[in-house]
């Protein structure tokens, strides 16, 4: 870890402790994680193993009850709830395992809908392309085979790849920082998988974003520059059945 | 973040229970203001029926009979004033006017009513306003008759027509005096009140028409000729009197109360329009609450469609959270939603109200006397709809709190 001298801490845990009740058990005990800026990182973990509570606590929508949380420069833990909102919406990018787009929003919408929410994310995808719409263009362009789909269109007809294509771009809108993908290709068969992670990884090396890459399936690890299993991060929890 | 335009775009996705619950909303705004538009109008469309006169007198009975059948021409009177009795109380100090009153038979439906000349020159109606004619003159000679506005329009007369009068006051009369047809020598400008309904003949005619009639029944031989001397009535209905002053309207009506030869009734029109109204307003409030639960049923059911779908919707809140959306974004989106619905059902309302209001109109007014016009809403039915969007932004704060626990459940993502 010499180099994270001259690279900023993108994400910081420190001692973690959270349970979604009061008298429930501690989903995340004592968990630790350190995440520098451009760093591609892929945990791994089994579900059940906390990585969904993990990932809601660096998205800053939950805050642990002990330890501390430290999210592209800002602490968490001090931040109120609405603050914590604004610095999820400017900085951080997700995609999911599936189901990622609104369905009653077109697939230009859908891209565009961190835009509405982030003004930081607005003026960069604004000074990119000249306008927010354009910018989805061009993300989609690059992620979607030019010219195949009008993307006025409703997401509902769209293949379960091409969904996570249109969440890949509506992650990448606006040059967050951090992008966040939660089992984004499980859904998919082998030749969607292979060329969604193409087109992920071409995209982060144009727009040098952070990747966090959560997913219980080793097949890509070797992409990336570091592998984190959440046993590591979270070595105290016993999984729930 | 333009909240409005993303809760447009959900509801149009769930366009079928949208329209349905906008058609709900609308329903019940048409209703609670169109109750609303028919009781205010009714009400000074009733307080404006008569004007000017400061006591009507009648045949001893309720004041309200009195003045439903000597004003709106609705009922009959038990009994009548004996002509000696009526010019005795005409002539009496204070007394500026009378009019006589004759009712008692009819036009196809519509009431005829016998009066005297003085009837067109001092009868007023609504802000101290006189008769006046469309055409024609009032009625010269024994067989002539003044037509209100109603009555011309729907019977289609015109200036010289024959008028049949029935016997007795059905719509549907056996006895007719067919011997004895009237001319129209007018027809009244249209006045809104119960005037536009009536055939006015002379108190003559209706005693010329009478002659040779015994009850209900024609006499077989015409024995007698018209004459001046049997063309004066004996009794008449009602009389309307104007005074001098004001201040001796108590005096003239204890006077007349107390009338010694036979029982005599005076009531104030001001005061029994007032009571006969308070009677109305029992149905008038029935109405407007009735309308009230139509609007609560109307809410309850857009709130019952808002949770229901609330569910299925949460994987959609939590994609707007993972974007940046705050809880009060989510909020403010099912607000907004809830808002939107009940903002579009008012409008439909007030453009199916008035749209009503114009189709009906004339129907309305030819049925009911009532004459309800186009106009704005007034402070009383803005208030109104303002309240019902109040009401529904509360409404819409049930399933915005649900979405809002939902979603502290949730997260980013739905464990299903």
């Amino acid at each position: 870890m010499t180099e994270s001298v001259s690279k900023p801490t993108l994400i910081e845990l420190n001692n973690v402790d959270f349970a979604w009740h009061a008298q429930a058990n501690l989903t995340i005990k004592s968990a630790n994680l350190c995440v520098e800026e451009h760093d591609h990182v892929f945990i791994r973990g089994a579900s059940g193993s906390g990585k969904s509570t993990l990932l809601n606590i660096i998205g800053g929508i939950i805050t642990p009850q002990q330890g501390g949380v430290e999210i592209v420069g800002h602490d968490f833990c001090q931040l109120k709830e609405l603050q914590r909102d604004r610095v999820r919406a400017d900085h951080i990018g997700f995609i999911f395992q599936q189901f990622n787009l609104i369905p009653y929003l077109s697939i230009l919408e859908n891209v565009t809908l961190p835009c509405r929410f982030s003004k930081l994310r607005r003026e960069n995808a604004i000074q990119r392309s000249g306008s927010v719409t354009a910018e989805a263009l061009y993300l989609l362009n690059r992620l979607y085979a030019k010219g195949q789909f009008s993307f006025q269109r409703k997401t509902g007809e769209l293949s379960v790849g091409q969904q996570q294509r249109v969440a890949a771009a509506r992650a990448l809108i606006g040059q967050p920082q951090l992008i966040i993908a939660d089992e984004p290709t499980s859904s998919l068969d082998y030749d969607a998988r292979e060329a969604f992670m193409g087109l992920l990884f071409d995209e982060l090396k144009l727009s040098g974003s952070t990747l966090l890459y959560v997913s219980h399936d080793p097949t890509h690890q070797h992409l990336f520059d570091r592998v984190v299993d959440m046993s590591v991060i979270n070595p105290h929890h016993e999984a729930v059945l | 973040m333009n909240l409005r335009l993303l809760a447009q775009k959900s509801l149009k996705s769930r366009r079928s229970t949208a329209i349905l619950t906008i058609v709900s909303i609308a329903v019940s705004v048409l209703l609670l203001l169109g109750v609303e538009k028919i009781r205010v109008n009714a009400q000074s469309s009733f307080a404006n029926t008569i004007s000017g006169t400061d006591l009507i007198v009648g045949a001893r009975s309720g004041s309200i009979q009195l003045l439903l059948y000597s004003v709106f021409r609705i009922g009959n009177a038990t009994n009548n004033i004996s002509w000696s009795s009526y010019q005795d109380i005409a002539q009496q100090k204070g007394v500026k006017w009378t009019i006589p009153i004759s009712l008692g038979d009819s036009h196809r439906g519509f009431r005829v009513m016998g009066t005297s000349r003085d009837y067109f020159s001092v009868y007023q109606y609504g802000e101290k306003r006189n008769l006046e004619f469309a055409s024609g003159i009032q009625f010269e000679g024994v067989f002539d008759a003044v037509i209100g506005s109603e009555v011309a329009a729907s019977l289609n007369y015109a200036i010289g027509d024959q008028v049949i009068i029935a016997h007795g006051t059905g719509s549907a009369s056996f006895a007719q005096h067919k011997d004895k047809p009237f001319v129209i020598s007018g027809i009244l400008q249209h006045t809104g009140t119960p005037v536009d309904r009536t055939v006015h003949v002379s108190l003559a005619g209706i005693e010329a028409m009478h002659v040779n009639w015994q009850g209900a029944v024609k006499k077989r031989k015409a024995s007698k000729a018209l004459t001046k001397s049997n063309l004066q009535p004996e009794s008449i209905t009602a009389f309307l009197v104007g005074l001098d002053s004001k201040i001796v309207s108590f005096k003239m009506q204890r006077y007349i109360n107390n009338y010694a030869a036979e029982p005599l009734l005076a009531i104030f029109p001001g005061i029994a329009l007032h009571e006969l109204w308070s009677l109305m307003s029992v149905a008038e409030n029935a109405l407007l609450i009735i309308s009230l639960f139509v609007v609560v049923a109307a809410l309850t059911g857009m709130l019952a469609v808002s949770l229901a779908g609330l569910n299925e919707r949460r994987r959609e809140v939590a994609i707007l959270r993972s974007v940046g959306a705050s809880h009060w974004h989510i909020m403010g989106l099912l607000v907004t939603e809830t808002v939107l619905l009940t903002l579009t059902g008012i409008l439909l309302g007030l453009i199916l109200l008035y749209s009503s209001i114009w189709i009906a109109q004339p129907i309305i007014e030819q049925n009911y006397g009532l004459f309800i016009p186009v106009t704005a809403p007034n402070i009383r039915e803005l208030s109104m709809v303002c309240m019902l969007l109040i009401t529904s932004f509360m409404v819409g704060l049930v399933p915005a709190y649900c979405a809002y626990k939902n979603s502290l459940a949730d997260g980013m993502s739905i464990r299903s």
